[in-house]
């Protein structure tokens, strides 16, 4: 090649080299961009999962009509033993 | 996440701006080598991509060399984002020099002794980031990577100065006068213009990547936290 007169036709490789180059660097932008957004979601997820879980909200009419029917059924359940098995 | 910096956007700006120059410099404003044609041209990239590339990975061992002090998993984000970012760059250099030997040398590749050592460098990378997959303890990870790094870290003078202390085809278009050399040229005011600008360029570029990636460690290690705490 260097010893020839005329100047070689060689942009084509220079093209190439170029095209590489920026697709090179441009993927590795994209990846960037990518990893970050997934790691952003991962976090927003996390840290609602990390969050300590609200109080139970109860109707209080509600609570008062249980607490009543609780004390008027108000028995004493024995715990099923070898004895008390015999009678079922 | 916490909102981009405002100098961090900035950078992001210049550096997109110093790309396009850069490009602009290296096609259009510097002449057409009369041996070599146009291809000679990816020279600026290609130079400009190896130098921020071997700084990386010097960067990456002075990281280890610090994180094996401290034990502060900071330096240890610091480490992987240079290695990341180098590694990216050093894969273009090699692409574009495969590119340009094959109508300078009529080869896509030859085992010269710069080119070895090139490639040995790029594939210590590779596997430096395999080996940090197989290891799940971040601190017993962060021990591994940095002793690896730090001995990877060799490869990168080795590369740059195989040119200077062995016979090979490679030229050597900074200060070296290599009767050996093959493709080599002496460069105009103009071709000086752009490739010390692509030199200044791909610095700005290299520094705003590797922000960009210690920014996504970050983020990286506040997952892991956040994950663990939740599994405790």
């Amino acid at each position: 090649m260097f010893f020839q007169e005329t100047t070689p036709d060689t942009s084509g490789y220079m093209i190439a080299g170029y095209a590489i180059a920026f697709i090179v660097m441009a993927l590795y932008v994209a990846s960037l961009y990518l990893r970050a957004r997934n790691l952003n979601q991962d976090v927003t997820m996390l840290e609602e999962m990390d969050k300590p879980a609200p109080p139970v909200q109860t109707n209080p009419a509600r609570q008062a009509r249980k607490s009543q029917t609780k004390s008027a059924g108000n028995k004493t359940v024995k715990p099923v033993t070898k004895k008390t098995r015999k009678n079922y | 996440m916490q909102p981009k910096p405002v100098a961090l956007k900035v950078l992001d700006v210049a550096a997109i701006i110093l790309l396009a120059i850069s490009t602009y410099l290296a096609l259009v404003f510097a002449p057409k080598e009369l041996v070599m044609g146009d291809v000679q041209r990816v020279f600026y990239f290609h130079i400009g991509t190896a130098w921020t590339a071997l700084l990386g990975f010097i960067l990456a061992a002075i990281f280890s060399v610090v994180y094996l002090v401290n034990k502060d998993l900071k330096w240890d984000r610091l480490q992987v984002a240079a290695i990341e970012v180098s590694l990216i760059f050093f894969l273009i250099t090699i692409v574009l020099g495969s590119i340009w030997a094959r109508p300078a040398w009529n080869t896509w590749w030859t085992w010269d002794p710069r080119l070895t050592t090139a490639a040995v460098t790029e594939l210590i990378y590779v596997a430096y980031f395999m080996l940090r997959q197989g290891i799940d303890d971040p601190d017993r990870r962060a021990r591994f990577g940095a002793v690896y790094a730090l001995i990877g870290g060799l490869s990168a003078p080795i590369t740059f100065f195989a040119i200077r202390l062995f016979r090979t085809i490679h030229p050597v278009v900074i200060g070296g006068t290599n009767p050996e050399a093959d493709g080599g040229f002496s460069m105009t005011a103009d071709m000086r213009v752009a490739f010390f600008f692509a030199l200044f360029a791909f610095t700005v570029i290299f520094i705003d990547l590797f922000w960009n990636r210690i920014r996504l460690g970050n983020l990286q290690d506040k997952v892991e936290q956040l994950k663990l705490k939740i599994s405790m």
